[in-house]
């Protein structure tokens, strides 16, 4: 058995399946379940906003029903980037609402029989990259050098810089934390549901709806949710106190 | 019945994962402490029901993590099997 939980390998307990191998630079890489399933959220995401888009065209005064559940969604994640981003939600705003969708539709895709593209470490490792990325360049561009190299040393003055590997590493952790919290939660998630109908069988009829809310819904609205919002409390750190 | 090297290795895993699934104890503790507070928060200002629950859930999630670390540690050490 390959260390198939965690890589997109293929031949594991939990639903990963590799469908098309193929090598780059000697190394044997496999197209899994979670690239197609990503596929389908992706594409689904943007059929979605196609039609959003064509609908906001002929807007009318007064909404009808489709306008009125897409203001509501616009505003609401608006509201949510305004509260915890303040004066700089207009850089982010795009980018927060954009993986807010992503990991909300990702995670709910467990409830169409999908095996949601969050439990597989390769992706949320990626999301939070892309985070850690963010937070760094907007730091180098708003802070100068010496208060980051004071930022770095904070506990103990900046002629003593002793405290400063500790930092570095609390700055690695960030990136590893974020992933391992929304993998593991959407995984376990997965491997309990997995284990509910592979055990239970044809007992397992109705009754794993309650279970499915809990999950699907309610955990992977949270988990959304605690992600985009530790993504924005970073980032706003990282502007420094100007 | 012969047991070999790797037999014991599965074996003792498969206690290790039972062990490291004890850090779950941690983070229940953790958010028990949030929700009693969360209570009595809601108990003393009712208006600001909303803003609490959010507050909390937030909390909850984050202090999850370290019992969600348990369970990939004993996911690890049942399905990747990394010391055979």
């Amino acid at each position: 058995m390959t260390g198939g939980i965690l890589l997109a390998s293929s031949d594991t307990v939990d639903m990963i399946q590799g469908l098309v191998k193929y090598k780059v630079f000697g190394q044997e890489v496999w197209l899994t379940t979670s690239h197609v399933c990503i596929l389908i959220v992706w594409l689904s995401l943007v059929i979605f906003s196609i039609i959003a888009n064509r609908k906001l065209k002929h807007a009318t005064e007064v909404p009808d029903t489709f306008q009125n559940i897409l203001e509501l969604i616009v505003s609401l994640l608006d509201g949510i980037v305004e509260g915890s981003m303040g004066k700089h939600a207009k850089v982010f705003g795009n980018w927060i609402c954009t993986i807010f969708c992503f990991i909300l539709v990702s995670n709910l895709s467990g409830l169409v029989g999908l095996r949601p593209p969050t439990a597989d470490y390769g992706t949320t490792l990626a999301l939070a990259l892309i985070t850690f990325v963010c937070i760094h360049v907007v730091k180098v561009r708003h802070q100068s050098a010496k208060d980051i190299w004071i930022d770095k040393c904070s506990p103990l003055p900046p002629w003593l810089p002793i405290w400063m590997p500790i930092n570095i590493i609390s700055d690695i952790a960030v990136p590893i934390s974020m992933s391992l919290r929304l993998f593991a939660n959407v995984l376990s998630g997965t491997i309990i549901m997995g284990l509910v109908y592979g055990l239970l069988g044809k007992f397992a009829l109705v009754w794993p709806a309650a279970l499915h809310v809990y999950f699907d819904i309610f955990s992977g609205a949270i988990q959304t949710y605690v992600f985009c919002m530790l993504t924005m409390t970073y980032i706003n750190q990282s502007y420094g106190d100007n | 019945m012969n047991i070999t090297g790797e037999d014991l290795i599965k074996a003792c895993s498969a206690i290790g994962a039972g062990l490291a699934v004890i850090a779950g104890i941690g983070p229940g503790i953790g958010q028990g402490i949030a929700a009693g507070h969360g209570a009595s928060a809601v108990g003393r200002n009712p208006g600001a029901q909303g803003q609490i629950m959010s507050t909390m859930l937030l909390g909850q999630a984050v202090a999850e993590t370290t019992g969600l670390y348990g369970l990939v540690v004993a996911l690890l050490l049942l399905f990747v099997q990394p010391l055979v």
